[in-house]
């Protein structure tokens, strides 16, 4: 099978090629095909249940594909014999929960995985943790508890937390659908920011603004295919295919774009 | 005890889901609903205080009961013990059982724990030691902790096998207290451990943790923080059946009393050894009782806060 596919291509930084995934009886995913270079900025949007958040987990190894194959920097990662871990060190993922670890400090949530998994001196480590926290915002949080910070302060030390180990890509799966309405800007601010500075990433969200903002390309999820993609220019003011119209239309009749 | 604390707190909550104010006369302060709700309480312990009380003197053979169960002089000798008529002290004897059930509770600490992670080990090759673990579990969880202690007191000595067959019975009793609270501890762990969010594990996998690594330094340090108060029940619970190991000879305190009524035919031995106990479970009750609290009013904060 695989050897009747063409090579994959190590100047993207994300090769998809006909992903599927399927839960008990439900179909999620029935072939994803997406390219996305290096510094590129993918939105995906689509209602909910239409496979994002699949997706995600999906590129991240936290669920295993049925069929199809994900290209890293030109490696295959779902070929079975890669080092699950050595991948996931290296493609960051956010949560909609934040998924802090409630036990840890927010410096010591930043640190365990250089620590432990990339054996970096703490020292090193907690000096580089502090610049992320300055760089976000949450320098004078790194002593406090996950549950004493707001869902906006949570939810951005979860980015820093992925951004500690380096990563040359991140998945952001929904990150401000958990957060009141005055929090979402300040992690929007973040996302922007890492945007500019060039980091390769795959947003799912519902935030229409955001996405035609920010994005690169947006992809519009439906039927667990890709059903169009484009620059937001294209996909917001002329969406070619008649579903793209009507959840666009859903959106706006919501009042969110 | 008569001022009952939770009397001031329930006070005006009674009066506000009683009658109205107004057929209470009007105006009554919060103050005077507790005052009342701690005449109330204290009347409540005085009557029944007096009605068990008046029940055990009045019967017709408290007296006799009295002397043998409640002998002051019998009680002083039980407890210091009295060399020259071959009667050990209790209070010397209770410092095996607390040896016996602090040296326990460090081994089952350990025990539980390595038989909580092995049953949570997945993947075929793992199949025969999570069957062990479960087999384990199902085995000491499910007969008398009284039928171990004779099955290692008795059992493995006749065994004569170098190295294990030579030990003390304090060896036996404790082995088996081990054997069998490990398999009760083990699923205290397993609760705590299958409490944690999948997403917990999620996030540390994201971050490249191995599956090892995520149990480690995130899953067990928060299955454990949630365990701690039914550890400790369980560890009240071994803290008295530390006199269980008598049957294979050990003199601890329940041993030492038996010695004791058996001389003098007074069973006052015994009620010194059951306040013995008393002294020993009852401290470690409330302090569970405390880290329930505590986690509770955390809890609670947690969810005004969120």
């Amino acid at each position: 099978m695989t050897g009747q596919l063409a090579p994959l291509d190590p100047s993207l930084a994300l090769q998809l090629d006909d992903i599927h995934k399927s839960f008990d009886h439900t179909q999620v995913l029935q072939g994803i095909d997406l390219a996305v270079a290096p510094h590129e900025v993918i939105c995906l949007i689509g209602a909910s249940g239409s496979g994002k958040s699949t997706l995600l987990r999906c590129i991240n190894l936290l669920e295993e594909v049925d069929q199809g194959r994900i290209g890293f920097f030109g490696e295959d990662i779902t070929d079975g014999t890669v080092d699950v871990n050595l991948v996931r060190r290296q493609i960051g993922i956010v949560f909609q929960s934040f998924n802090l670890f409630p036990h840890m400090t927010v410096l010591q949530n930043l640190t365990l995985a250089p620590i432990r998994v990339l054996h970096k001196p703490r020292p090193q480590a907690e000096a580089e943790a502090d610049a992320l926290l300055r760089q976000l915002g949450l320098l004078d949080k790194r002593r406090e508890y996950p549950d004493r910070l707001s869902g906006g302060q949570q939810q951005r030390a979860a980015i820093a937390r992925a951004l500690a180990m380096q990563p040359r890509l991140m998945l952001l799966d929904e990150v401000t659908s958990a957060l009141d309405p005055e929090l979402v800007a300040e992690v929007l601010n973040v996302i922007r920011a890492l945007a500019q500075a060039g980091m390769t990433m795959v947003i799912a969200t519902h935030e229409m603004s955001f996405a035609r903002d920010i994005a690169s390309r947006v992809c519009f999820l439906d039927g667990g295919v890709i059903l169009e993609q484009g620059t937001p220019e294209q996909i917001f003011r002329q969406p070619s295919q008649e579903r793209t119209q009507r959840f666009l239309q859903s959106i706006i009749d919501a009042g969110r774009l | 005890m008569l001022s009952d604390p939770d009397g001031l707190e329930t006070g005006p909550l009674v009066v506000a889901g009683g009658p109205p104010p107004t057929s209470l006369g009007g105006g009554r302060s919060r103050a005077q609903g507790g005052r009342r709700a701690v005449i109330i309480s204290t009347v409540s312990t005085i009557v029944i205080l007096g009605v068990l009380l008046g029940g055990f003197f009045f019967a017709p053979g408290s007296a006799v009961v009295r002397q043998t169960f409640f002998n002051l002089k019998d009680a002083r000798t039980a407890f210091f013990g009295d060399p020259k008529i071959g009667i050990f002290s209790e209070g010397s004897a209770l410092l095996l059982n607390i040896a016996m059930f602090l040296s326990a509770e460090v081994l089952i600490l350990i025990l539980a724990m390595v038989i909580a992670m092995v049953r949570q080990l997945r993947g075929p090759v793992s199949f025969p030691f999570r069957m062990l673990a479960i087999a384990y579990t199902d085995f000491f969880r499910g007969v008398p902790l009284i039928l171990v202690i004779y099955a290692i007191g008795f059992g493995v000595p006749a065994l004569y096998l170098a190295g294990i067959s030579y030990a003390s019975v304090f060896v036996y009793g404790e082995a088996a207290l081990v054997l069998s609270y490990s398999a009760y501890v083990s699923e205290v762990y397993r609760a705590g451990i299958e409490s944690v969010h999948p997403s917990q594990v999620a996030a540390a996998r994201s971050l490249g943790l191995s599956q090892w690594q995520s149990m480690r330094s995130v899953v067990i340090p928060q299955a454990v923080r949630r365990v701690i108060p039914p550890l400790l029940n369980d560890f009240i619970s071994l803290q008295k059946d530390t006199a269980l190991v008598s049957v294979l000879g050990v003199i601890e305190v329940n041993r030492a009393a038996g010695i004791v009524s058996s001389t003098d035919f007074n069973y006052t031995g015994y009620t010194v050894a059951a306040l013995l106990f008393l002294l020993l479970t009852v401290p470690l009750a409330r302090f569970t009782d405390f880290l329930i609290a505590r986690d509770r009013r955390r809890r609670q904060a947690g969810i005004a806060r969120g």
